[in-house]
C-alpha cells in the first residue's frame, strides 16, 4: 500500500504508523453524564466495509498526522489530508 | 572422465556447444553446455529418473521445462550452500554444479521407503486425520516425526548461509511481467512511446516459448526476432530488463515483489555481490504476459519418468537440443500437442504413435502423422504404461477398444493450456471460466494491470504479438504517453474450441493429479464422496495444490474430477485462490541484510567507545546497546553490581542516561500543553526547575513517566523512559496536531542531539564543579534539588545541568551536545578521579532505583494506574488531562487494586523471584487467593538483603504484614514482609544536601 503524504509525496506503507478511526472526537466534558461519550471514544469503533477515515502518522517521514480515507475492502486510498485542520 | 552426452541432438538447440560444463548428479560426473538447465543437461545425458515422490517415494522424472515443475526437485550445492527443493527445470547449469536427488534411501534407484506404495490404500485422502488418531499423545512424539521423516522433501543447510541477499526498490511507468512474444511486444511498444519500462523474466534467456518452438516472426526464426527485440529494448534509455527475475507477488498501490537470482548460476557469488535480490517495484501500470501452463492428462501411471508435457518435450528438443528419449508416443486432445510429433521427427527421434483423445480425427494431425510415418489413432487413449524407473512402452486403446502396445521411452502428453493467471488473483480477483477455451481466464484484475498473450488465453503467435503490443501501448497511454500506431493488428481468427479430455476412463495404475504432493485421482474422488465438494475444501483435505508449486499443473484437473463426481461442469466448481509467492522465495531473500547483528540497526550511546575500553558488559535496551556493568578483573557479576552501587552511594558514580527519550517542547502554550498530557501541573513550574511527571493513556492506565524541566517561559525539555521514547513522541504529536491544534506549541525529539550523564553520589558536586567553567555556582542554596539551567563546561562548551536523582543520592545530570559526548565522559572520569569516581551500568542503576522504589518498566506495564503506582494524589483535580476521566472510574481507584509495595524476605538470605505471586500468609497457593505479583527484585548492598517491588492488593494499608511469595514455575515459596517501596533514605535527605 502506498500513501500520498501531502507534505512528502507518495511513500511506501512502512513509513507510516496506523492509529485508527479518525472520526471519533475526544469529549470535552468531565461531568459524570459524559461517561457514555468517553467510553464510546476510548473503546468503541465501527468496522465498516467500505470507506473509512483513519489516522496515520508519517513516522518515518515528516511526522505529520494524516487523515486518510481508505476503502477497507480494496485498500484503495481515496484521499489524504493533514489531520491538523487548516494546515 | 564423464560419459558422452548420449541424448544431445546435433544441429539443434541454443546451447553453446563450444564450451563444456562439468557437473555432478548423485555423485556421477556429467557434462552439459552453457545455456542448459540442470534438467536439460540431465536429459542430454540420458538421465530420466531424478527424484522420489513426496509420499509414496514413486520414481519421478522431469515433467515440465519451467518453474511449474512438480517432480524434479533436487538439492543444489553442498554444505552451507545446500539448497533443498530447487527445480531442476529452472536451475541454470554452471561448471562444477553439484546436485543430489532427495527423499530417497539408500539410493534413488533402490529407495526402501517405496514400500509406501504398497500401503497406498491407507495413505489416501485425509489419512492423517483418520489413521493417527489414537492415542492422542502419540501424535507429537511418534506419528508426526515419523511422517516427517518418511514424507520429506530436501534437507536445509544446517550451517549459516555464507552468502547474502539484498533488497532494492524500483519505480516505473509500465512493468511487463514475462519476456516471451507478448511481453517483448508490450515492452517495446511502451518503451518506444517513452514510458519508463521494467521487463522481468524468470528465465535466464528472454523469449519465453519462442525459444521452444520452430516459429518464424517477420520472416526470420523467432529467436532472432527475440535477440533484435532485446537489443532494441537495451538501447532505449528508460527500459530496464531484469533477467532471472520472478515477479512473485502483487500488492496494493501498484506494488510488485520480484526475486532476482543474481548469482544463483555461479558456484559462489563474486565478492560483495548478493546471491539474490528482492525487488520492490512500484509501477503505474503492469502488463502480465506470464504465458500458460500445459495440463497433464489423467491416466494410470502418468507420473512415470519419461511421461512429459508435450510443450516441455518441444522445449528440450528445440531450445536445448536434448532428446528426452529416442522413441516417442504423443498423446493429446488438441492440435498443438501434435506439433510435438513434427518437431520430434524433425530432430530425428522416432515417433511411434500419435494418440488423439478427440472423437473426430484432425486433418492437420493426420498430415503430421503421415510425414512422421507413424500411426494416428483418433478417439484413442493410453490404457497403461510399462516401466517403473522410466517408461518402456504404452498400451494404446483405439476408438473400438482394441489395444496395441508401442515401445517408447518418452510419452508427450497435453491436455491443453491454462493461462498463468496466478498474479491476477493476489488481490482477490476471481478467475472466470471460459466455455470456448475450457480454461480459467483472468477475471477482475488488480488495479492498473492488463493481461496479454497466452496468459489472456491467446493461442496463436500472431495473437500473442498483437495483444502484447496493444497492451503495452495502452499502458503507456494511461501514463500520459502517445504511442505510435500499432504495427500488428490483432489477427482475425476464431478461438479454437477446446474439449478437454481431462481423464482417461479405465486405465491401469495410480492416476496422479498433484504430482508434488502425491495426490491421486482416487483421493479427489474419495474426498468428494465424503462430502467435500468445493475445491477449497478438497485442497485442505487431500493437500492437493498445497505443495510449493501451488498446483500449477494440477488445480484445474482436480476441478474437472470434482465436477465429474458431482455432476457439474468444470466452471461451476470454482477454484482455489493463488496467493503470493508465485514461486518459492527463500527466507534469506526476504531478510536481505537484516540478519544476525544486522537484523536491525543498533544505537550506540555517546559513551559507547569509552565503555568498550573499560571492558563493559553490554545489554540491548530496545535498539540501544547500553553498558550493563563495568566488571573489574576477577569480579563476579554480583560483586561488580554491588561495588558500583556502593561506590555511587559512598563516593560518586557516572552513568550514561542519553538513551532516555528527550523531547523539546516550545511555544507560548507549552505549559498548557504539558498540563494536558501529564496528570500533574507544569504550567506553573518555575523557570529553572524540573518536575517529575506521569502521563496516562486515555483509558486511564499509566503510559510513561519522566522529568520535565522548564528552561524558559516558552521552552520545556521533557525526558521519557528509554523504551517509550518513540511512543511518547508520537503521542505528543497526535495531541498537538489532532487534539489541540489551537495551542501554540511544537514538539520535537532531541534524543540524538544531547549526550546526558548522571553524576551521582555524595561527592558529585565536587566533580561537576571541576567541569564547570569558573564563576558558576551550583551550591545547594543557589542550585537546589530539582534545579536546572544552562551552563558552560570545560572551557566554553554550552550545556545544561539538571539536579535530578534516580539513585537517591545527591546527583546532577550533565547534558552537552552529542558531539561532545565522548569528550565529556572522559572529562567526568578525569575530574572524578580524585573522588573515587567509577562508571556504573544499567544493572546498578536498576538496583538503586529499586532501593528507592521508583517505578520503571516492570511497574509501568500497561496494567497499572496512577493509584496503583502510589501516585494517585499527584493527579490534578483542576484540569483535564489525557486519561483523567477514564482513570477516575471506580474500578481503577478502589483500594483493593494491586498497588506498589516493597517486600523484604523474612529469611534474609532468600532471593525473591521476579514474577512470583503473592498470597496471604496462611492461604493455599491457588489462583483464587492471588493478591498480586513481584515486579522487580534486587540485592540491596545497603540493606544486605534481597528486596523486591511488588503490586499487592490494598498494598499501602498492609505495611508490616507477612505474605507468602510463591513461584510455582520455579517451585519456590517463601515469606516476606510488606513495606513501603522506598528502602533507602525514605525522607530524601540525601537528595537535598
Amino acid at each position: 500500500m502506498r500513501i500520498k503524504c501531502p507534505y512528502c509525496g507518495e511513500r511506501a506503507l512502512e513509513e507510516f504508523s496506523y492509529r485508527g478511526d479518525a472520526t471519533v472526537k475526544r469529549p470535552e466534558s468531565l461531568e459524570p453524564s459524559a461517561r457514555e461519550a468517553w467510553v464510546d471514544y476510548v473503546y468503541f469503533r465501527d468496522n465498516p466495509a467500505g470507506l473509512h477515515k483513519e489516522h496515520w502518522h508519517h513516522s518515518a517521514g515528516c511526522h505529520a498526522w494524516l487523515e486518510v480515507t481508505r476503502d477497507t475492502r480494496t485498500h484503495e486510498i481515496i484521499d489524504v489530508a493533514f489531520a491538523e485542520k487548516g494546515r | 572422465m564423464a560419459p558422452p552426452q548420449v541424448n544431445r541432438l546435433r544441429d539443434k538447440g541454443l546451447v553453446d556447444r563450444k564450451k563444456v560444463l562439468g557437473f555432478n548428479f548423485d555423485g556421477t560426473r556429467l557434462t552439459g553446455h552453457p545455456g542448459d538447465t540442470l534438467a536439460s543437461a540431465l536429459l542430454a545425458n540420458g538421465v530420466r529418473l531424478v527424484a522420489r515422490s513426496f509420499k509414496y517415494h514413486r520414481p519421478r522424472g522431469i515433467l515440465t521445462a519451467g518453474s511449474e515443475e512438480p517432480n524434479a526437485l533436487v538439492e543444489l550445492r553442498t554444505n552451507a550452500r545446500r539448497e533443498p527443493n530447487t527445480r531442476a527445470t529452472t536451475v541454470e547449469l554452471y561448471d562444477g554444479l553439484n546436485a543430489a536427488s532427495q527423499n530417497r534411501w539408500p539410493s534413488l534407484k533402490y529407495d526402501l521407503l517405496s514400500v509406501n506404495q504398497l500401503a497406498s490404500p491407507i495413505f489416501g485422502a485425509g489419512f492423517y486425520y483418520k489413521t493417527f488418531m489414537w492415542p492422542a499423545s502419540f501424535w507429537e512424539k511418534v506419528y508426526e516425526p515419523m511422517i516427517r521423516r518418511a514424507a520429506g522433501l530436501g534437507r536445509a543447510a544446517s550451517a549459516a548461509d555464507p552468502d547474502h541477499c539484498e533488497k532494492s526498490n524500483a519505480f516505473c511507468d509500465v512493468l511487463v511481467i514475462g519476456g516471451g512474444a507478448a511481453g517483448l511486444s508490450a515492452a517495446l511498444s511502451a518503451a518506444k512511446a517513452g514510458a519508463r519500462v521494467i521487463l522481468c523474466d524468470e528465465d535466464f534467456r528472454l523469449g519465453g516459448r519462442l525459444l521452444s518452438e520452430r516459429d518464424q516472426i517477420d520472416g526470420r526464426p523467432a529467436h532472432e526476432w527475440v535477440a533484435a527485440a532485446e537489443a532494441e529494448l537495451e538501447s532505449l534509455p528508460d527500459c530496464r530488463i531484469l533477467r532471472r527475475t520472478s515477479v512473485f507477488g502483487v500488492y496494493d498501490g501498484g506494488t510488485y515483489a520480484a526475486l532476482e537470482r543474481v548469482n544463483d548460476h555461479l558456484p559462489v557469488p563474486p565478492a560483495h555481490e548478493p546471491r539474490q535480490r528482492l525487488w520492490r517495484i512500484v509501477a503505474k501500470r503492469a502488463v502480465l504476459c506470464a504465458g500458460a501452463f500445459e495440463r497433464p492428462i489423467l491416466f494410470g501411471d502418468n507420473d512415470r519418468p519419461g511421461v512429459m508435457l508435450a510443450g516441455a518435450v518441444r522445449t528440450y528438443v528445440n531450445r536445448f537440443g536434448a532428446a528426452p528419449g529416442r522413441h516417442a508416443v504423443v498423446f493429446g486432445d488438441n492440435d498443438d500437442a501434435f506439433r510435438t510429433a513434427a518437431d520430434l521427427a524433425d530432430a530425428g527421434i522416432a515417433v511411434n504413435a500419435l494418440v488423439d483423445a478427440r472423437r473426430e480425427p484432425s486433418e492437420a494431425v493426420q498430415a503430421i502423422a503421415e510425414a512422421a510415418r507413424a500411426p494416428y489413432f483418433a478417439a484413442a487413449s493410453i490404457g497403461s504404461v510399462r516401466g517403473a524407473h522410466g517408461i518402456k512402452s504404452v498400451l494404446v486403446k483405439d476408438a473400438k477398444g482394441a489395444t496395441e502396445q508401442f515401445d517408447c521411452d518418452v510419452l508427450a502428453m497435453s491436455g491443453g493450456w491454462n493461462p498463468a493467471l496466478n498474479l491476477t488473483t493476489h488481490l482477490n480477483g476471481k478467475p472466470v471460466w471460459d466455455h470456448t477455451l475450457s480454461c480459467l481466464m483472468p477475471g477482475d484484475l488488480p488495479p492498473g494491470m492488463r493481461v496479454a498473450g497466452a496468459a489472456s488465453g491467446k493461442g496463436s503467435l500472431a495473437a500473442c504479438l498483437a495483444s502484447g503490443e496493444a497492451a503495452g501501448a495502452d499502458a503507456a497511454r494511461d501514463c500520459g504517453f502517445s504511442p505510435s500506431a500499432l504495427r500488428r493488428p490483432a489477427p482475425r481468427e476464431e478461438a479454437v474450441p477446446a474439449t478437454p479430455t481431462w481423464q482417461v476412463e479405465k486405465s491401469r495404475g495410480k492416476v496422479f493429479v498433484d504430482f508434488q504432493n502425491d495426490v491421486a485421482a482416487s483421493d479427489v474422488k474419495l474426498a468428494t464422496r465424503e462430502g467435500f465438494r468445493v475445491p477449497e475444501h478438497v485442497k485442505r483435505y487431500t493437500t492437493l495444490g498445497m505443495a510449493t508449486d501451488q498446483g500449477k499443473t494440477s488445480n484445474l484437473n482436480a476441478a474437472a474430477l470434482i465436477a465429474a463426481q458431482t455432476g457439474r461442469y468444470v466452471g461451476a466448481v470454482g477454484t482455489t485462490t493463488f496467493r503470493p509467492p508465485y514461486t518459492p522465495v527463500s527466507i534469506a531473500a526476504l531478510a536481505g541484510h537484516h540478519r544476525g547483528a544486522d537484523f536491525r540497526p543498533t544505537r550506540l550511546p555517546p559513551s559507547h567507545a569509552f565503555a568498550e575500553e573499560q571492558g563493559a558488559v553490554f545489554v540491548e535496551v530496545g535498539a540501544w546497546m547500553r553498558a550493563l556493568i563495568f566488571p573489574r578483573p576477577g569480579e563476579r557479576p554480583q560483586e561488580t553490581v554491588n561495588r558500583e552501587v556502593e561506590n555511587t552511594r559512598t563516593n560518586v558514580g557516572v552513568c550514561d542516561v542519553s538513551t532516555l527519550g528527550k523531547i523539546d517542547v516550545q511555544g507560548a502554550d507549552a505549559g498548557t500543553f504539558l498540563d494536558r498530557v501529564y496528570i500533574n501541573g507544569f504550567a506553573k513550574l518555575a523557570v529553572g526547575k524540573a518536575r517529575y511527571g506521569l502521563m496516562l493513556r486515555e483509558d486511564g492506565f499509566a503510559m510513561d513517566d519522566g522529568t520535565t524541566a522548564r528552561l524558559a517561559d516558552d521552552h520545556y525539555y521533557m525526558t521519557t523512559t528509554t523504551a517509550n521514547a518513540l511512543k511518547v513522541s508520537q503521542h505528543l504529536e497526535y495531541c498537538q496536531q489532532v487534539l489541540w491544534p489551537e495551542l501554540d506549541v511544537q514538539t520535537v525529539s532531541v534524543t540524538e542531539q544531547w549526550a546526558q550523564y548522571a553524576v551521582a553520589g555524595p561527592k558529585s558536586r565536587k566533580v561537576v564543579e571541576a567541569l564547570l567553567d569558573p564563576g558558576q555556582d551550583i551550591s545547594n542554596e543557589v542550585f537546589p534539588y530539582m534545579a536546572c539551567g544552562e551552563f558552560t563546561f570545560c572551557g566554553g562548551v554550552k550545556g545544561r545541568l539538571f539536579r535530578l536523582s534516580f539513585s537517591g543520592e545527591l546527583a546532577f545530570e550533565v547534558a552537552v551536545p552529542a558531539r561532545y559526548g565522548d569528550a565529556m565522559i572522559r572529562a567526568i572520569i578525569e575530574a572524578g578521579a580524585p573522588h573515587g569516581i567509577a562508571p556504573y551500568g544499567t544493572e546498578p542503576l536498576g538496583v538503586m532505583r529499586i532501593e528507592k522504589g521508583h517505578a520503571a518498566g516492570p511497574e509501568l506495564n500497561g496494567q497499572t494506574t496512577a493509584h496503583d503506582l502510589g501516585l494517585g494524589r499527584m493527579a490534578s483535580t483542576k484540569k483535564d488531562f489525557i486519561g483523567r476521566f477514564m482513570g477516575e472510574r471506580e474500578a481503577l481507584t478502589e483500594a483493593e487494586r494491586a498497588s506498589l509495595v516493597g517486600l523484604k524476605p523474612l529469611d534474609r538470605a532468600a532471593r525473591i523471584p521476579a514474577g512470583a505471586h503473592l498470597v496471604p500468609r496462611e492461604a493455599d497457593v491457588v489462583a483464587a487467593n492471588d493478591q498480586g505479583y513481584v515486579t522487580s527484585m534486587a540485592y540491596s548492598p545497603e540493606l544486605g538483603t534481597w528486596i523486591a517491588l511488588a503490586m499487592l492488593s490494598n498494598g499501602p494499608a498492609r505495611h508490616g504484614e507477612v505474605v507468602k511469595v510463591c513461584d510455582p514455575l520455579r517451585n519456590t515459596e517463601m515469606l516476606a514482609e510488606v513495606c513501603g517501596p522506598c528502602f533507602v533514605d525514605p525522607e530524601g535527605g540525601r537528595l537535598r544536601v
